[in-house]
């Protein structure tokens, strides 16, 4: 098992998988110890059994990802590790989705998206039913106003209070896991973008990287940086897009106004970095595209003109006592919640839990160059939002000090793997890659299994956005429900990413 | 002179809504440093809704077609009586405020029932929305009125605004009363900080949300209508502060009331730029404070404050 911190390749002939009651004992074990269970996912197996795997994030020193594998039988049951650990509840229901394998006593087993048979039958979701005589329901999507993704929510009202959310989505599936198997693992990274294009720059590193291991090519120190400027320039563009979302639900003009003017600076100068405002076609595996002087320096500029300004509508906005009344206090997820329902990313931050790859996985690129962690206390709307300024200007700090240091030289020439090979190298047979890259939204991660022959054999994809969404339905309860869009816009999760 | 004066009155009517809602767009767009939409798009927007065909929900019956102008006809009755030049209006009798209040009330009804007429859940949740604020914001108008009244003698709408600027009361009430009528304004034409005519958001709307089933002429109708409610009550603000008589010097009454009115606008295109919404639990309280102001107003009248 060879580890780069937020990167694993095992080698699969090694270890037996574990029969499912061991797997599932085992992985209770872990998470009684404290470990993180981050992903948890199966394949079928020609012979008709499934091959389950599961992977934690173990905090000891140095914390790394680890990963553990089972063999079940078509159908098998198993108790549910949610009864215990409720943080493993959506991985949990996913797995019995994409596998039939059946967690007994899970409270909440209902379809993550309503994928292959499923898919006909989105209209039969079972929603729990509050009763009552004062209770109302208001059903709200999955075709909303204004240009979003789909998704449907079912809100049980008590008059203007929210007493249950019930979010249902699926709408957006689109197969993307069986659609990853389908041509050579080397020109797959397009369609690795687009699973879930706010987080391109997220998804192409994680993607790339774990091709790269699998082919024997690490890139040196050089491509991670690059790749580390890009995921920052990405994080800064969602973030701005987040806050300008912010303040038009709140009708707050000038930070609506600024916000978008804002990002558009960014977008552009990703663009003329890359040749596209989202990043795509910025990272691809086994190359990387070095920043000229020009560039860097036209960058550096960009970065610290659209600091200033930055900084002037942050200050605004928080001193505003109208944006204050809205946000604080409105859409709590205490910290204990967080833990247990198993929020990850910003939204987990904002709860005050103290979680984040680039800090806790560093690896080589933020060794070198680290990254605060950054956590609020409050959990509230205005928790989230002060943490996303605060990210922002931790990026904008990160790439300044990065693109004004003379003695790093981001021009790749001496890129150790900066020429394009004719032929792609193949990729090691009998192989398992996890890779998790700290996107906007939290910890992006993706596994990459080999057959016998090198050939790709399952793509497993999880965004960071399935485990939260769960968050937000538990941050609106006892909320007004006039407040859910300033809820649902603080955490603006991916649809997406869920759907797949 | 009277009939040259209702003209007057009704193009001001007519025109005005179209304006201030421009003045107030473009007072926003100049905070944010855009140059903004033309003063005259919100009748182009209209002019075209009036050339579409309007989309009928299955389950609506005639009533929600019907409510629609039913709202527009009531706020044009209510503007007749209504003064905008200072003490003069086309329709004036004694006591004829009663009949502004409640003829505005039935084209809120209608507006609510329309609104409830298909079913829909966010159209429910603004009617009710709608029926709760309205109820905290009547008690203001009434209370604002009486004060007026005690303060002139008079009894008809337009002679106790009219006249009040002419009593020993007046500089002392005059900032609570306009304070009570910009509420009031906000409230009832649902601007910013009360409610968000620009947002897209169901969960959030009040007045928006209950058009939210009307399309083309009947939606131009209710849209007019809204700007007609704003009209009203900046008219209000002008007739008020107003020191001409319209009846003896009628170029300047109407000059000063144009002017009061566009610079309504833009204070309410300012509040709008500076502050965000208020949450829904907290509106309440602000449209009561439009009564609180009357209120404190009535007393200012009623124990002789500021009388020799």
């Amino acid at each position: 098992m060879a580890t780069g911190q937020s990167l694993v390749l095992c080698d699969l002939r090694q270890e037996a998988p574990l029969a499912l009651s061991v797997f599932i004992g085992q992985c209770a074990e872990r998470l009684h110890a404290g470990e993180r269970l981050l992903a948890l996912f199966g394949r079928s197996e020609e012979g008709g059994g499934i091959r389950a795997t599961a992977v934690f994030h173990s905090p000891e020193i140095p914390a790394r990802l680890t990963v553990l594998r089972g063999q079940a039988k078509a159908g098998e049951h198993y108790p549910s590790l949610t009864v215990e650990h409720p943080a493993a509840q959506s991985l949990e229901r996913e797995f019995w989705e994409q596998t039939g394998l059946h967690p007994d006593g899970h409270p909440w087993l209902k379809p993550i998206r309503f994928e292959g048979a499923r898919q006909q039958q989105m209209g039969e979701y079972p929603f729990f039913r509050v009763r009552g005589q004062e209770v109302h329901e208001v059903g709200v999507g999955p075709i909303h106003a204004s240009v979003i993704e789909p998704g449907h929510f079912r809100f049980m009202c008590l008059g203007e209070k929210v007493h249950h959310l019930e979010i249902q989505l699926g709408y957006q599936h689109r197969g993307v896991e069986a659609l990853l198997l389908g041509r050579s693992p080397w020109s797959l990274t397009p369609l690795v973008e687009s699973i879930c294009g706010d987080s391109s720059i997220a998804y192409a590193w994680g993607h790339c990287a774990a091709i790269e291991a699998l082919a024997d090519m690490p890139g040196g120190l050089e491509t991670d940086l690059l790749r580390g400027v890009a995921l920052e320039m990405e994080r800064i563009a969602i973030h701005i897009a987040t806050l300008n979302g912010l303040a038009t639900d709140i009708a707050f003009l000038q930070g609506g106004g600024t916000y978008g003017r804002l990002r558009t600076a960014i977008i552009n100068a990703t663009q003329r970095l890359c040749g596209n405002r989202f990043g795509r076609g910025w990272l691809r595996p086994g190359r990387s595209r070095g920043l000229a002087a020009a560039q860097r320096e036209e960058l550096l500029k960009t970065l610290r003109d659209f600091a200033q300004d930055f900084a002037g509508i942050n200050e605004l906005m928080l001193a505003s006592h109208s944006v204050r009344a809205r946000f604080q206090g409105t859409g709590t997820v205490s910290e204990t919640a967080a833990r247990e329902i198993g929020l990850v990313g910003l939204v987990a931050r904002a709860s005050g839990i103290a979680i984040d790859a680039r800090s806790q996985l560093p690896g080589r690129l933020y060794d070198r160059h680290p990254l605060p962690m950054l956590t609020e206390s409050g959990g509230d709307c205005w928790a989230r939002m002060s943490l996303r300024m605060r990210e922002v200007e931790a990026s904008l700090n990160w790439l300044c000090a990065l693109l004004g240091d003379a003695t790093l030289d981001l021009s790749t020439r001496h890129a150790q793997h900066a020429q394009p090979s004719t032929t792609p190298p193949a990729l090691r047979p009998h192989s398992l890659c996890v890779s998790l890259v700290e996107g906007t939204r939290g910890p992006v991660i993706q596994a990459l299994e080999t057959s016998a022959e090198g050939q790709l054999l399952h793509y497993k994809v999880q965004d960071p956005s399935m485990p939260n969404w769960f968050g937000l339905a538990l941050a609106v309860r006892e909320n007004e429900i006039s407040d859910f869009p300033i809820c649902n816009k603080s955490f603006d999760l991916s649809y997406c990413g869920n759907d797949l | 002179m009277r009939l040259s004066l209702s003209l007057l009155h009704w193009l001001l009517v007519l025109g005005m809504p179209i304006l201030l809602v421009g003045t107030i767009n473009r007072t926003k767009s100049w905070w944010v440093g855009r140059r903004g939409p033309g003063l005259l798009q919100s009748a182009w927007d209209l002019w075209r809704l009036l050339g579409k065909q309007p989309v009928v929900s299955t389950t609506a019956s005639p009533l929600f077609r019907a409510g629609a102008y039913v709202v527009l006809v009531g706020s044009l009755l209510a503007m007749s009586m209504i003064p905008l030049l200072g003490r003069f209006a086309p329709f004036q009798f004694a006591y004829d405020f009663v009949v502004v209040a409640y003829t505005l009330g039935l084209a809120r009804i209608l507006l609510m029932l329309s609104a409830m007429d298909v079913g829909s859940s966010f159209e429910g949740m603004g009617a009710a929305r709608e029926a709760a604020f309205s109820t905290y914001a009547e008690p203001a108008l009434f209370l604002l009125l009486g004060t007026a009244s005690a303060a002139t003698g008079l009894s008809s709408f337009a002679d106790v605004i009219g006249a009040l600027h002419g009593t020993v009361h007046f500089s002392l009430i005059v900032v609570p009363l306009v304070a009570a009528l910009l509420i009031l304004l906000q409230t009832d034409a649902a601007r910013v900080p009360v409610d968000d005519p620009l947002t897209h958001l169901e969960l959030t709307m009040i007045h928006e949300v209950m058009v939210l089933d009307h399309s083309g002429p009947e939606l131009a109708a209710m849209q007019y209508a809204a700007a007609l409610k704003m009209t009203l009550y900046a008219g209000l603000i002008a007739a008020l502060v107003n020191p001409f008589d319209p009846l003896v010097s009628p170029l300047a009454a109407v000059l000063v009331s144009f002017g009061v009115m566009l610079t309504v606008a833009v204070v309410v295109g300012c509040i709008e730029s500076l502050t965000a919404r208020l949450p829904m639990r907290r509106v309440p309280a602000y449209v009561l404070l439009a009564s609180a102001a009357a209120l404190l107003s009535m007393a200012i009248v009623g124990f002789g404050v500021g009388a020799r």
